[in-house]
């Protein structure tokens, strides 16, 4: 029973948490990647545009509530997502018309693209705060629960609860859809292929006829959707503050540089990694203990090896780590 | 036909190409040879929009192309290949080929998930060609292979092959022959042959393989130092001084006048 108990705990307490923050940061990583593979450079505001993002399906939301749509039990942030994600795009595409357009005619080398990029990052940073200001926004509705720890523990007879949230819950399944889509876009669709090919060969990919400022466009359009689906999704799983998503820059490219810069399947792999490396670390890990160990051992202290304030040196350290013996990441990375 | 007129590509200060003119008839397989650094891959990548020329002109029937990138260059039907073989490495042999033919439906959107039927039926006449490309050049056994793993001569069979996907104008070829065995080096010179025959393909060839260039190429253009020393057929290039003094060595001079 105790073993059970335990098992209860941790899925409770660092399972699925920690699957729902890895999908998040996984869609979040394939959106760096992505440009990293075909535009080749880190883009510093992707953080921010997926606060974008998040922003106007939360203004839709607020919208469609005032109207009376819902789609209950369902968020109606859900029904909000496609309108966030046009938005983003026209921002997106917009930016790189005005901006990055620029610099891909002085065929810039890619650091400088990387300061731009930290330049539209703080523009992304103040416009957001300007229309949404920097404080907290909740936004999740329609059912809280998909399953309740005290209807688990009546169903059961266990001393442990049991709760997933129905944000979490969404979270994984549209992950799930989003990457599953991606993958057949890049592998089995013509326009999937010619961004391989360009990220592969630019050289080739040129001189075979693949028109590069549509590569660009599609990259983007993709990057605003996947941007705006890991904001959202972070945004209904915890609250929406600018501040938090402009943080979330550094556990998405840990996830992105783990798993291999450029490589959509290492983005996914580093994802969970980041997030079940934090989750486990700044977790109590007392109350599981107890029930493991014999009484006699039972844990005094709380067990937790970094309080959830240094959450984000995990990230660092394991950046460090992956960088000194593996500096590819896991899944060498390049091209996608 | 290719014109190039008084083209000039320099880095910084030094001149790869300095001042070159010639002309590429239309049908020929006119063969580019010189010493390393003569700037022959320069005025490749220059004609081909790789590169954007100092100053100059290209010209295609009458048509200024100067400077259009590589892409538009391919829409008209000027394609090259590389010195080193290039591929999409993580692509098998026939995704490479089949990759080549640009306006494609698959290539818009809304056709990705509206024009299904549309996209099935051009990749199977795709794919049927590039079986037929991979079979002329007698590699059909790797269409499923990576192209990143066969290979380097079979790389630049590859890259042969990839003009072959497109009714092309002209074709650039960068030392087709380097680093390839005799069999296939022959192999790739009936190719050529064939092409330039069958589908009236104007080739020109940058080549250090004498036996080569005077099997395929008439005429024949000598470079060096970012200049067109001579140009006629290779036995007037190979008793030209200037060329001996630059390129072929007194060598073969003295072998000649042995021979005589």
């Amino acid at each position: 029973m105790d073993f059970l108990n335990a098992i209860v705990a941790l899925s409770n307490f660092v399972i699925i948490p920690a699957v729902a923050y890895g999908s998040q940061l996984a869609i979040g990583a394939l959106g760096v990647t992505l440009i990293y593979g075909i535009l080749r450079f880190s883009n510093f505001a992707h953080g921010d545009t997926m606060a974008f993002g998040t922003m106007v399906v939360i203004l839709f939301t607020w919208w469609f509530q005032s109207m009376g749509i819902s789609i209950a039990p369902l968020p109606t942030a859900l029904l909000a997502l496609p309108f966030g994600i046009l938005f983003t795009a026209l921002l997106l595409v917009g930016t790189d018309r005005v901006v990055y357009r620029f610099y891909r005619r002085q065929k810039s080398v890619p650091v400088i693209y990387l300061i731009v990029s930290l330049g539209v990052m703080f523009i992304l940073n103040g416009l957001v705060r300007f229309i949404i200001g920097p404080g907290d926004q909740r936004f999740a509705d329609g059912a809280r629960f998909l399953i309740k720890a005290r209807d688990f523990k009546e169903m059961t007879g266990l001393k442990e609860g049991l709760a997933i949230k129905s944000s979490q819950g969404i979270t994984v399944i549209t992950a799930v859809i989003v990457v599953a889509l991606l993958f057949w876009f890049l592998n089995k669709t013509r326009t999937g292929k010619s961004m391989r090919a360009f990220s592969d060969n630019e050289d080739l990919a040129l001189l075979s006829g693949i028109n590069p400022e549509r590569v660009v466009l599609i990259t983007w359009l993709i990057v605003a959707a996947l941007a705006t689906v890991a904001g959202t999704l972070y945004g209904l799983d915890k609250s929406f503050k600018p501040f938090t998503y402009f943080q979330l820059l550094l556990p998405i490219f840990a996830s992105a540089i783990v798993g291999g810069l450029g490589s959509p399947i290492g983005a996914i792999a580093g994802g969970f990694v980041i997030a079940f490396s934090e989750v486990t670390i700044t977790y109590a890990w007392k109350k599981v203990l107890t029930y493991l160990m014999p009484d006699a051992l039972d844990p005094s202290g709380l067990v937790q090896l970094l309080a959830t304030e240094y959450k984000f040196a995990v990230s660092f350290v394991i950046l460090v780590i992956v960088l000194l013996f593996r500096p590819t990441g896991l899944f060498k990375g390049k091209a996608l | 036909m290719i014109k190039v007129e008084n083209l000039h590509k320099h880095f910084g200060g030094f001149h790869a190409v300095d001042g070159a003119t010639l002309e590429i008839a239309d049908g020929s397989i006119t063969g580019l040879i010189g010493p390393n650094g003569a700037g022959k891959t320069t005025l490749f990548n220059v004609i081909a929009g790789v590169l954007p020329p100092t100053s100059g002109r290209v010209s295609m029937a009458g048509e200024d192309i100067t400077g259009l990138p590589p892409h538009e260059l391919f829409h008209k039907g000027v394609l090259r290949t590389f010195q080193i073989a290039h591929e999409f490495g993580s692509m098998s042999c026939r995704e490479n080929l089949m990759m080549v033919p640009a306006g494609q439906s698959g290539e818009t959107l809304w056709n990705t998930w509206f024009g299904r039927k549309r996209i099935a039926d051009e990749e199977r006449a795709l794919r049927a060609k590039a079986d037929e490309v991979l079979e002329f050049l007698t590699i059909e056994h790797l269409a499923d292979h990576k192209a990143g793993q066969v290979s380097g001569g079979q790389k630049k069979l590859l890259e042969l092959g990839r003009t072959m996907m497109v009714d092309a104008k002209i074709v650039f070829l960068d030392e087709v022959g380097a680093g390839v065995n005799r069999t296939l080096l022959n192999t790739i010179g009936d190719a050529i042959i064939r092409l330039n025959k069958e589908r009236g393909y104007t080739f020109v060839v940058i080549e250090h393989d004498m036996d080569f260039i005077g099997r395929l190429c008439d005429p024949v253009i000598c470079m060096a130092e970012g200049k067109v020393l001579a140009e006629g057929t290779l036995d007037e290039i190979k008793a030209n001084e200037q060329v001996i003094e630059a390129y072929l060595g007194t060598g073969l001079k003295n072998k000649q006048k042995e021979e005589a």
